[in-house]
């Protein structure tokens, strides 16, 4: 078992290494990493915009229940909405979502490619296939993952907004200097630093469970599967380190 | 020329290709046909070097392939092309962005000089009007001569092709065959096919490998498959009772 687990991180790394070397046509690998930009980021925005305001509300009714009757000031609420959107909810459970979203759908589309042939088609053409099928998804998500997640963060404060101030639980000013209430601008780092790192597991891992897919449909399934089960626990796991690290 | 000396694979614990030489003639059409299972694909896959082979060696001219670095391989591979059994073309791209894939990765032509180039052997494929159309969107004898066309659009001095025919009506097989071999001819490439299509075997076979149960068993041309008193070859070509009768009446 242990040896079985050191195989497949000896597998992963010569993949990346080999995945991290000169392109043979920049403009080439450019033009994937747009398209990969615009499936990654476009193709997301939807999924990231409705999880994130109900994160940002649910959060807000939240707190206000359990801060009413407390001497606790409620203007807390949008400064406890705000920063748990930043450290933990924008970044985290955006790249948890996406690599149920992004990550499945690139092993899938890997897998597929090893299964029709299509990597061995470019393999004869002498191009570095690992380069060609992993670096532009990386490069893309490592750039558009972070805005998605910048998205999720001013989303999730609106629905905070929606969620407490229309319904009266407190006013708008009060939310609004909630917001402005003890601001940390190390957070924000904090919060592209995870969401760079996620990105980078949640393609990577994902990018090597479809690269190296043998047999048929099945095993196609259980890849994508993977991808999905191995990037949530390696961005968890991430998630602690990182937190451990910046803020312990 | 392409020379196999030897070749063993084993997967596991099986042995899949137990001791393969072979010489593809230059400039022909050269086939290697055998029954599923008899090792066919994985033979023409180290060929290419998609497999290493568990022992043995492919020359390609005086080179030896498997000794040589990653850098020294990718030249080799410049010079082939290799059309798939299942055409493997790239469903996110138009077949003209298909057939320039190749150019697009490895030459420094202008766009106008790709655009003639891919026009070109797309327009030797019979594949007018089609540049703009995907994969999903064009025939199964379509995608096959998207293929073609990729395959030859470096102008390779070997072609590879797995079961070319695999797919097809009789007569668009035909087409396919007649095209690989009109390819063959004019551009003097070294092509190998592997096939287990008997019309291909009459109609385009210069050169034919019988493997069996993962070892040659027979060579010849197409002249000499009708002659040939190999037992394992006759009862592989001639299966059926209708073909038997065929070839008792064309012996005579």
């Amino acid at each position: 078992m242990n040896l079985n687990i050191l195989y497949h991180f000896g597998r992963y790394v010569l993949l990346l290494k080999t995945a991290f070397s000169r392109p043979e046509k920049g403009w080439v690998y450019w033009k994937e990493t747009l398209r990969q930009m615009e499936d990654i980021g476009i193709g997301s925005l939807v999924i990231v915009g409705l999880i994130s305001v109900f994160m940002g509300a649910v959060a807000a009714v939240q707190f206000a229940y359990q801060l009413d009757g407390t001497l606790v000031p409620s203007y807390y609420i949008g400064y406890i909405v705000r920063d748990l959107a930043i450290i933990e909810s924008a970044p985290t459970i955006t790249c948890l979502v996406l690599a149920g979203k992004v990550g499945s759908n690139m092993a899938a589309e890997l897998g597929g490619m090893r299964q029709k042939e299509h990597i061995d088609a470019m393999e004869i053409m002498g191009v570095n296939t690992a380069a060609y099928l992993v670096l532009p998804k990386v490069a893309a998500a490592m750039v558009v993952i972070p805005l998605l997640v910048t998205i999720s963060a001013y989303v999730a404060i609106i629905g905070g907004y929606l969620a407490v101030v229309p319904s009266g639980v407190i006013s708008a000013d009060d939310y609004e200097r909630g917001l402005r209430a003890f601001f940390v601008p190390r957070n924000v780092e904090m919060m592209y630093i995870k969401a760079v790192v996620f990105a980078f597991i949640l393609t990577t891992v994902s990018c090597f469970q479809g690269y190296y897919v043998k047999g048929g449909s099945i095993e196609l399934g259980k890849a994508s599967t993977n991808a999905v089960v191995y990037s949530n626990i390696l961005i968890l796991t991430a998630d602690y380190l990182i937190a451990a690290l910046l803020m312990g | 020329m392409i020379i196999a000396k030897d070749i063993y694979k084993s997967f596991d614990e099986t042995e899949v290709l137990k001791g393969i030489t072979m010489e593809f003639l230059p400039g022909k059409t050269n086939l290697i046909i055998g029954k599923s299972g008899a090792g066919k694909t994985v033979f023409l896959k180290i060929l290419v070097g998609l497999f290493e082979p568990s022992a043995g060696q492919v020359w390609y001219d005086d080179v030896d392939f498997f000794s040589l670095n990653k850098k020294q391989k990718r030249e080799i591979r410049m010079k082939v092309g290799m059309l798939f059994q299942g055409s493997a073309l790239f469903d996110s791209m138009t077949v003209e962005e298909n057939v320039g894939f190749p150019l697009d990765m490895f030459t420094n032509k202008t766009r106008q000089e790709k655009l003639h180039r891919i026009n070109e052997v797309l327009e030797r494929v019979n594949l007018e009007n089609a540049n703009d159309k995907y994969p999903s969107e064009i025939s199964g004898g379509m995608q096959k001569r998207v293929g073609i066309a990729r395959s030859i659009v470096m102008q390779p001095r070997y072609l590879f092709c797995d079961e070319p025919n695999s797919g097809l009506d009789p007569k668009t097989a035909l087409l396919i065959d007649e095209l690989i071999k009109e390819i063959t001819y004019e551009n003097n490439i070294t092509t190998i096919i592997n096939t287990h299509d008997m019309n291909s075997v009459m109609e385009i076979g210069d050169n034919i490998a019988y493997l069996h149960l993962g070892q040659l068993v027979w060579t010849g041309n197409r002249d000499e498959v009708l002659e040939s008193d190999n037992e394992l070859l006759q009862s592989f070509i001639f299966a059926s009772p209708f073909l038997q009768r065929l070839r008792e009446q064309a012996l005579k």
